[in-house]
């Protein structure tokens, strides 16, 4: 199962293209796939929201799932 | 201002069947708070000025400079060197001599943020470093005020409304509970940005704030709005409040005052770096430990204030020698000093104000004062 990532601003840059991540059931387990594969993850705040809504507990995802990481901006 | 000729300016919103007469009434009654005249602040302010909002105050603490040009659009090449504030405020003045524009040339700090927010209906954030956006989002859910934020980097923004009516009501803590740490994310300066996206993200705020203003349309509540400008990628998520939220928010007007929000976020420039300027400034308020962290040899010596000297290599071994609860690392360049405030921080963690003089002592000694 795969599931669809978006990626903001220094995530984006960090990944470099576009990301998937196989098999993962829910978003904690996606987040440490992500953290594996990219450790400046690690690095850095961001909010995860699944099909656009913001989660803050570990979320169970299907194949459908639209998975964002969005980090804070702070430019004015 | 007659009538008729209050018919005339805003005519052609006026006659916008959801916005009419009433909404026009609503704007000219209206008081807001914009905070940075900046990138986000500039297109903000003169969607406002140019609406007919009857009170804008503008508070800013800094001056034009040639390359904020590029976005910061209510400027040109005279005002560089001048106050922002000031500047924004005379120019918006002549765009609408019927409103009423107020300057405070000022950092937003906790001591006078209470205040000065108080005083008005709508607060907007066009600021640029974390350690004030919170401040201002903690300061407008003590006070029950609507908060238009809005932030950019790069080609990326996000806009939202906090309405802090209710308890229930999502504020920025409930989308990043805590602000990032130093070096996490990059502000304009390090990370740059296109000029025209701070003209997209801050008429967007002026828009929800003539929104929450009138009444009309559905303003970003409870929504995070993000942008990009590269792809024209628009990406709105739905927020939640959480409960854990409000025990991140200070209880009370006496509270929020002890919180150092600068050092929350470890600082809005690099790591804890302070200049010549604020270093006098804390030198006067004494109970201090400064260290030289250059070797022995070096030059020139210091004898203008008390300090210990520990070179950076002995400086793990040494913190011993360390009593108060605020130290500063100073070096040649600052550039060791800041290293120094690293080990430093790693060693004391929260317990202690960690510094580093930037410029080093060379800098310092061009604009020393008696201490």
């Amino acid at each position: 199962m795969s599931v669809k990532i978006i990626l903001f601003g220094k995530l984006a840059d960090i990944a470099g293209g576009a990301v998937s991540v196989d098999n993962v059931a829910d978003t904690d387990s996606l987040i440490n796939a992500l953290h594996k594969d990219y450790p400046e993850f690690t690095k850095t705040k961001y909010l995860i929201a699944v099909d656009k809504q913001v989660v803050k507990e570990n979320t169970v995802l299907n194949k459908k799932s639209t998975v964002a990481l969005l980090p804070p901006f702070s430019g004015g | 201002m007659s009538d008729q000729n209050l018919y005339e300016r805003y005519h052609r919103q006026i006659i916008l069947p959801e916005f009419g007469e009433e909404g026009q009434q609503k704007l000219l009654k209206a008081k807001i708070l914009v905070i940075g005249a900046g990138g986000l602040g500039c297109p903000a302010l003169q969607y406002l000025t140019a609406a007919g909002v009857g009170t804008i105050a503008i508070v800013d603490d800094d001056v034009v400079a040639l390359n904020n040009l590029h976005r910061q659009v209510l400027y040109s090449v005279n005002d560089i060197g001048l106050s922002k504030a000031k500047r924004a405020a005379h120019i918006l003045q002549q765009l609408n001599p019927e409103i009423k524009i107020i300057s405070y040339n000022e950092r937003l700090a906790t001591q006078n943020a209470l205040t000065l927010i108080d005083d008005f209906d709508i607060i907007i954030d066009g600021t640029d470093n974390f350690s004030t956006r919170y401040m201002i989002n903690d300061a407008c859910v003590l006070l029950n005020k609507p908060l238009v934020y809005g932030a950019i980097s790069q080609f990326e923004g996000q806009v939202s409304v906090f309405r802090n009516k209710k308890e229930e009501d999502v504020n920025y803590r409930d989308i990043f509970p805590d602000p990032p740490k130093d070096g996490e994310v990059l502000n304009c300066a390090e990370a740059g940005v296109l000029g025209v996206l701070p003209g997209i993200i801050g008429t967007m705020m002026a828009n929800e704030t003539i929104k929450m203003i009138t009444g009309i349309g559905e303003p970003l509540i409870d929504q995070l709005f993000t942008y990009n400008a590269l792809n024209n990628q628009v990406y709105i998520l739905k927020l939640s409040a959480r409960k854990e939220t409000r025990s991140l928010i200070p209880k009370d007007k006496k509270e929020f005052l002890k919180i150092d929000y600068e050092w929350l976020c470890a600082a809005p420039v690099q790591q804890n770096e302070i200049d010549s300027d604020i270093f006098n400034r804390m030198m006067v308020k004494g109970n201090i430990d400064v260290i030289d962290v250059r070797e022995l040899h070096e030059m020139p010596t210091v004898n203008e204030f008390n300090h210990i000297r520990v070179p950076l290599a002995q400086l793990a071994d040494n913190t011993s020698l360390i009593k108060s609860d605020t130290v500063i690392a100073f070096c040649q360049s600052g550039k060791r000093s800041l290293q120094a405030a690293k080990i430093l921080s790693g060693i004391f963690g929260n317990s202690k104000k960690i510094y580093s003089l930037r410029g080093g002592i060379v800098e310092w000694k061009k604009h020393k004062q008696p201490v």
